[in-house]
């Protein structure tokens, strides 16, 4: 049960309809219309009622009887003659539409009607005097002698206008650094320029940061919060005042609206509770489905078929109150609808499901849905996701409108008055600054507080996947992973971007809980990916377009490596990946970026992801006389990519199994309660990476620059002395990284020797496993970046050597025997030669224009 | 037996007296749930209220109360409604109170109008679920709940308790699961009736399918559940508390106050044709309100009293294992436990064609469940490829009717290129409707799914049978589902004992294969087979379900002792033989273990359990090896 006492919407007027017995509609409107008059002429003297309007809310002389639809209880002043500016009360009335004055200033402007506000609805004031009901109401605004406030409401129209535009006019927002600001003067009142922005630019909306108005003016905060649908209007008309007079020959297609955003009451679709019915909300979600445009009818014409007399009715609730008698000939039932001089407004019904971040695990997602009036419609596309402001609403259902039963369930809807689309930026990459996840504070302090810790590295490392046994070095190297190096910017000097990402392939026996691994970081991280090498096409991984079947536009549908773009995609079965698919990955892995050229749509989008891929072995079992490539038969180019390759072998060690079966064993009787107790929470894992992620940003030290040039040079003596080359640049930049994820783990900003240290360390470790040469037990960089060991290029040429002395040696004969020349040349040389070397050993004397082979006979040239 | 009760047959009136005592304060809800409670408690109480399950909508008193055994298929939104509203007479302005709560409609009586802008009013908030019943429910679950019920339906309607009446179901059921005063004339034609089921049962599906066609609703509505061929009740359930603790995919049993007013069906209708007028009540499209407020009489309305999660739905368990009664109940069948294995290891090894290990093995995968989740790993889950299956369908097709026969709930997966390419097995949100299309592998926990590969021939896979096959393998693998939510996918974690029936080895991932080496072939295994289930007594046949539902329930611990003894073995055996002893075989052997060890009803593990189930693993290791060779020899 969500909340026995809960409270009604203000309609019905249980929370702040004072008293118990609120005054008859009757009452409570015949006088304001005096009291509205003086209000507004002591204090706001330029505004007069408009010389064209019609005489003052009078009430319909025909009474009930001209009301021939409407319900009964909303019987009152149906047929609008009064315009007031200052009032909210008739706000918005279309009959303001003046000809023939020029148009600028605020009375030249027409006003546009806020459907997004349910305009139909008539608000009524109440003069706290009169009513004897002032004792409720906090009213410290009294001594400026003006008594009024909205029926059912404590706002002072008056009051809260002239604070409203105090607001505007001093407003300097202490800690504005959001990305709308750019071109904003900082020390300058913020709305005024934005003011001025409208002026120029002639978009009659006043976009407010509800925050903005909070840390200014709680108490008219709140206000805007509890009675958006009067306090809004209010603002409107304070900006319209405000920008009339500054800029008086402005000319602007309607009056300036105000459209309130980031309501901090920005909640859960889920927590939405009845308490929040007509209030100004703020939630975020995704968009499902929008309709088609709706026009809905917001003035009627009617016309008397026997004098023509025309008259214009407004809609109330959806409903038009047909005048049944002519109020110039009195004819009865004379009057009829003209449709095409009604008034129309476009609506469009959208629906808001919820994000399936916000979503508890096991449950569906909510929808609400919402309407959008006028210029909102078609601002926002299913899978969108938004954040929406608006007011909450709640109609009752009517079962039949000949039976008195009404069923007992509202429908609910929000109004928009608000969009913002929050991942707008993900396809272009602007700051990241503006997607930073919020922290609580004691969140951070905790965070902080673990950071400080010296193991903190070997507990993270424990706590990441904790159900994998072992694997230590591996664990670390994802650790780094998810944590990333620092983003350099080289674009000045014309390198662009450098990789922050580090890339990382685990090989390996099957069974060895790759797949495992891979799903617990997919998990994990909350932008990742998971695919399965033989599952997809380059196209699933990049992007393509796709003709919409509804519009027939070209839609850009991005993959799996776009849509990771600050995450971790992660590859299962690496090695079944096709060619082409594979090809895609050379350029995300070193330039972070997807160029796509397609259907007329070029364009280059940002994959600035980190790969983790897992690989079996060609042979099913890892064959350790065979190196890394040979093993897994992917090419050089694209290894050499990974910043570290990891072999996941099952070790056969006796200390190793005996550790392995403990744990297993541990795994089966353990009850999940303790199991947690153990290991570092998933979430706090999380949280702490996310936290690094976005505010550590490392530097490297002065030493640790030069324990790094030392690395290098270390890495390249070692393959000198043997005449080959043991590292290259890309090693380089790998440890670089490295060492700045080592140092984000212990939040530092400043890389230090111990990161580098460990980077060394890791890298090396990778190395061992992969790059070792099976035969001669050397760590040989080569083997990853051409593809052979330097030893085995040795070989084979020595054999090519072999085999041209041997075919030489035989004199001069045109044409040998495929399979003789096998026999000799194995017969002759003192190690094994299988039939794959022998034909590589043909191919390189093919190549220098020795011999050629056709079928089985190998011709001298 | 207590009279017919008014809180049965009338529960409104209850509440209104409860609400008319307590209205100007809010506990009058509290009450009435307290109330209930207390009621429901009495002896038996629970048995006379009529079920859903058992019971056809028409036959049932409207707002009367009514229990539902259902799974949640989907869930809707939140939506308000009035709790508590007031009536006014135009004529006299006497003013009345009413509550809203377990309603659907606000009534008031012929002279009145609903004041809306009472400031009397209170809007409340309640959950729709969308329920259905347990998919895969086995027949003589079903019996059996009906045989318990007590329930008589007020005799102002048409409805008789009259066995015959109550549709074929359970004619069926009475073939299948014989019951008492069926037993004499068993003995002479067992086989018969059995030979005979078949037939009946598709011409049960068929009419049911036509009972829900036509109805006026002109296209059929599709009521959404999971398994293709089922009937029952699909029910929107109102849930008034803690909605928050409900999932998808739970089983629940709940009590509310039915609601079928013919006004929610006339609703639609109106809606649809003023739609033109009132623009606020066209934004949902003609298919989300057919889906959201489907006609009452196809779609009950339940108001939710109490409901509650179940542990499991086997009948012949009490509901919850932690009271004191059912204490005593586990404990007298804890002592007499050994019997019963021996005789359900010796019924299965007959099922299997005389091959105990697989019988055993049979045995370990029935009492699996998913005790825990280790990060993404699932723990517990034992699905077991019996391979070697002969090729006819006869066979994994009797096999499959004795699991049905001894769990709860069950499904037969027919795994042909045709149903893997055209049936769907992934749940999907479909956003027109705004609703979550159900898909076969939309299933509640501890359902045993039955994959035939045997069925499979050579052929081509579309995109959806890749799919469908994708999501056959990750649920077997993670124990999870990932619904198709059109922009994103979301996962939903499950408990589903997967058994695959195959000839070779299974293309699915497994835990564990057993190879079939049948002892006896029996010249007609139609016949043979039929013969086994009846030569069951039903007293054993209980005895069995008994035992494969408690013992999911029990918990296990492994001693310091024994770990020792594990960590030294599997060092040992590392040692010997590096190569084929892997940190999966020592997965699977304690996995065994643990299931050997719950299934001889001891909660830790022992030395001579663990040493039975290394000589299980190495038995079943030499069959496949043998298998191996065989094939090599052949080819």
């Amino acid at each position: 049960m969500s909340s026995p006492v809960s409270t009604p919407s203000r309609r019905r007027g249980g929370k702040r309809g004072r008293g118990s017995n609120p005054p008859t509609p009757q009452d409570a409107r015949s006088p304001p219309s005096q009291k509205r008059r003086t209000e507004e002429s002591t204090s706001t003297g330029d505004l007069q009622p408009m010389p064209t309007s019609p005489p003052a809310d009078l009430q319909s002389p025909s009474g009930p009887d001209a009301l021939f639809s409407s319900p009964p209880q909303f019987r009152h002043a149906a047929i609008p003659l009064d315009f007031d500016i200052s009032s909210p009360l008739t706000y918005g009335t279309p009959s303001s539409r003046v000809e023939g004055t020029p148009r600028s200033g605020v009375r030249g402007t027409p006003v546009r009607q806020r459907p997004d506000l349910g305009s139909a609805r008539k608000a009524r004031q109440v003069d706290l005097h009169s009513d004897g009901l002032a004792e409720d109401v906090v009213a410290t605004e009294q001594s400026l002698g003006q008594k009024l406030v909205i029926w059912g409401t404590d706002v002072n129209v008056a009051s809260c206008k002239e604070k409203f535009q105090k607001f505007l006019q001093r407003f300097i927002d202490p800690l504005a650094k959001e990305d709308e600001d750019i071109g904003l003067d900082l020390n300058e009142p913020r709305y005024m320029q934005r003011l001025e922005e409208i002026n120029m630019v002639g978009e009659p909306f006043l976009n407010v940061n509800c925050d903005h108005l909070r840390s200014f003016d709680e108490n008219l905060y709140r206000q805007l919060i509890c009675y958006p649908q009067e306090v809004i209007p209010t603002f409107d008309m304070a900006v319209n005042e405000i920008f009339f007079d500054r800029y008086p020959d402005s000319i602007l297609e309607h009056q300036i609206q105000v459209r309130p955003y980031n309501a901090l009451k920005t909640r859960n679709m889920r927590s939405l509770n009845p308490e929040d019915i007509d209030q100004l909300i703020t939630i975020s979600g995704m968009v499902i489905r929008s309709s088609q445009l709706i026009p809905e009818m917001q003035e009627a014409f009617f016309k008397c078929q026997v004098c023509a007399f025309t008259t214009r009715v407004e809609i109330d609730r959806g409903r038009i109150a047909e005048p049944s008698v002519c109020k110039n000939c009195n004819t009865t039932h004379s009057m009829a609808l003209i449709h095409n001089r009604s008034m129309f407004s476009d609506k469009q019904m959208i629906k808001l499901q919820e994000s399936p971040e916000d979503m508890p695990a096991g449950q569906t997602p909510h929808t609400v849905a919402l309407f959008a009036h006028n210029d909102l419609v078609d601002k926002v596309q299913p899978g969108d996701r938004v954040n929406v402001t608006g007011i909450y609403r709640a109609v009752p259902i009517r079962v039949n409108p000949r039976i008195s039963n009404v069923k007992s369930v509202y429908k609910t809807h929000i109004d928009v008055i608000h969009y913002r689309k929050t991942d707008a930026k993900r396809l272009h990459g602007v700051d990241e600054e503006t997607e930073q996840k919020m922290f609580a504070e004691e969140r951070v302090e905790m965070l902080k507080e673990l950071s400080k810790k010296a193991d903190i590295y070997e507990r993270l490392s424990s706590a990441l996947a904790p159900s994998i046994y072992e694997h230590e070095d591996i664990k670390k190297g994802i650790l780094l992973q998810l944590f990333g190096g620092s983003r350099k910017d080289f674009t000045r000097t014309g390198r662009g971007n450098f990789r922050a990402e580090i890339n990382i392939l685990l090989c390996g026996d099957p069974g060895t809980s790759k797949s495992q691994l891979l799903q617990y970081v997919y998990n994990l991280v909350p932008r990742g990916q998971y695919t399965s090498g033989k599952g997809s096409s380059a196209v699933g991984l990049t992007a393509y377009v796709m003709k919409d079947p509804e519009t027939r536009q070209l839609v850009l549908q991005t993959g799996a490596l776009v849509l990771s773009d600050n995450g971790i995609c992660c590859i299962d079965e690496f090695d079944k990946m096709n060619e082409s698919t594979r090809s895609v990955l050379h350029e995300v892995m070193e330039q972070q970026t997807l160029s796509i050229a397609k259907a007329g749509i070029i364009c280059q989008l940002n994959a600035r992801t980190s790969i983790l891929a897992a690989a079996n072995p060609i042979e099913s079992q890892w064959n350790p006389k065979k190196t890394t490539i040979e093993n897994i038969q992917l090419p050089h180019t694209l290894l050499s990519r990974f910043d570290l390759i990891f072999l996941m072998l099952d070790p056969r060690d006796e200390a190793y199994d005996r550790r392995l079966a403990r744990h297993l064993v541990s795994l089966y009787y353990q009850s999940e309660e303790k199991m947690e107790e153990e290991y570092m929470d998933m979430a706090v894992l999380r949280d702490y990476i996310a936290y690094a992620r976005s505010y550590v940003n490392p530097r490297l030290s002065e030493e640790a620059s030069q324990a790094l040039i030392e690395a290098y040079v270390d890495m390249r003596k070692i393959g000198s002395g043997r005449g080959m080359v043991s590292a290259y640049p890309r090693q380089l930049e790998s440890l670089i990284r490295l060492a700045e994820a080592h140092a984000k783990v212990r939040f530092s900003e400043k890389v230090e020797t111990i990161d580098v240290e460990e980077a060394k360390r890791l890298h090396r470790e990778a190395l061992k496993q992969s790059a070792t040469d099976p035969r001669t037990g050397i760590v040989d960089i080569s083997i990853l970046t051409t593809g052979m060991s330097a030893t085995a290029r040795k070989r084979k040429e020595e054999l090519a050597q072999a085999l041209r002395k041997l075919i030489q040696s035989k004199g001069k004969t045109p044409a040998l025997k495929y399979q003789q020349l096998f026999d000799d040349l194995r017969a002759q040389s003192d190690t094994a030669v299988t039939k794959e070397m022998f034909e590589e050993a043909l191919r390189a004397l093919a190549d220098d224009d020795f011999l050629t082979v056709t079928g089985k006979t190998v011709r001298l040239l | 037996m207590p009279c017919v009760a008014d809180w049965l047959n009338n529960p409104f009136s209850i509440v209104q007296g409860i609400f008319a005592q307590n209205v100007p304060n809010s506990d009058w809800e509290k009450k009435v749930t307290e109330y209930f409670k207390e009621k429901l408690k009495e002896n038996n109480a629970t048995n006379w209220v009529p079920s859903l399950n058992d019971v056809p909508v028409h036959y049932l008193k409207p707002n009367s109360l009514v229990k539902f055994r259902c799974m949640v298929q989907d869930m809707f939104d939140p939506e308000f409604y009035m709790g508590v509203y007031e009536t006014v007479d135009p004529n006299t302005n006497a003013r009345v109170l009413h509550f809203g709560k377990y309603r659907d409609v606000a009534e008031c009586g012929p002279q009145q109008e609903i004041d809306l802008n009472s400031s009397q009013t209170v809007t409340s908030e309640r959950q729709t679920f969308y329920c259905v019943p347990v998919p895969g429910e086995s027949a003589w679950v079903k019996e059996a709940y009906i045989s318990a019920s007590q329930a008589r339906v007020s005799p102002s309607t048409s409805y008789t308790p009259s066995r015959h009446k109550r549709s074929y179901e359970e004619d069926e059921d009475m073939d299948l699961h014989p019951s008492k005063q069926k037993e004499q004339h068993m003995g002479n034609s067992g086989g018969d009736i059995h030979g005979c089921v078949e037939p009946k049962r598709l011409e049960t599906e068929a009419s049911a399918g036509h009972h829900l066609i036509s109805p006026n609703c002109s296209p059929p509505l599709d009521l959404n559940f999971p398994l293709p061929g089922e009937k029952g009740p699909a029910c929107l359930v109102k849930v008034y508390e803690s909605w928050d603790s409900f999932k998808v995919n739970d089983v629940l049993e709940v009590y509310g106050i039915l609601s079928v007013d013919p006004v929610l069906s006339i609703v639609n209708n109106e809606e649809r044709d003023s739609s033109a007028l009132d623009p606020m009540e066209c934004m949902d499209t003609a298919e989300e309100q057919r889906v959201h407020s489907p006609p009452a009489s196809l779609v009950p309305r339940i108001h939710v009293i109490l409901a509650q999660k179940l542990q499991h739905i086997n009948p012949l368990l009490p509901a919850c294992l932690n009271e004191e009664e059912s204490k005593t109940f586990v404990s007298n069948f804890m002592s007499e436990l050994s019997p019963v294995r021996a005789e359900l290891l010796g019924f299965l090894t007959h099922a299997l064609l005389g091959d105990s290990l697989a019988a055993e093995y049979l045995i370990l995968h029935l009492i699996s469940t998913v005790y825990a989740r280790r990060d993404v790993l699932p723990l517990g889950k034992f699905t077991v490829n019996l391979s070697g299956c002969p090729r006819n369908s006869i066979f994994t097709e009797h096999i499959y009717r004795i699991i049905q026969q001894l769990v709860p709930a069950s499904y037969r997966l027919q795994m042909t290129i045709e149903n893997m390419n055209h049936s769907r097995f992934i749940p999907h949100k479909d956003y027109a409707a705004n609703r979550l299309v159900s898909g076969v592998l939309q299933l509640a926990s501890n359902t045993s799914l039955v994959v035939d590969e045997t069925q499979l021939e050579q052929g081509q896979l579309d995109t959806t049978g890749v799919h469908n096959v994708t999501a056959l393998g990750n649920l077997i693998t993670w124990q999870k589902v990932d619904y198709d939510f059109n922009y994103h996918q979301m996962e939903f974690p499950c408990n589903i004992n997967v058994l695959i029936t195959s000839e070779g080895r299974s293309l699915l991932p497994s835990d564990c294969q057993v190879h079939l080496q049948p002892q006896i072939i029996p010249p007609n295994m139609e016949e043979y087979m039929n013969s086994l289930l009846t030569a069951v007594l039903p007293s054993v046949l209980n005895k069995f379900r008994i035992y494969l539902s408690l013992l999911r329930l029990l918990d296990y611990s492994i001693s310091d002792e024994v770990t020792k003894a594990v960590e030294e073995d599997f060092v040992e055996m590392r040692k010997n033989d590096p190569e084929s002893i892997t940190a999966d075989d020592l997965h699977r052997t304690l996995l065994v273990a643990r299931f050997l060890s719950l299934s001889a009803g001891q909660t830790t593990l022992s030395r001579e359990r663990w040493l039975r189930a290394k000589q299980l693993e190495a038995l079943r290791k030499a069959r496949l090896q043998q298998q191996k060779c065989v094939n090599g020899n052949e080819l």
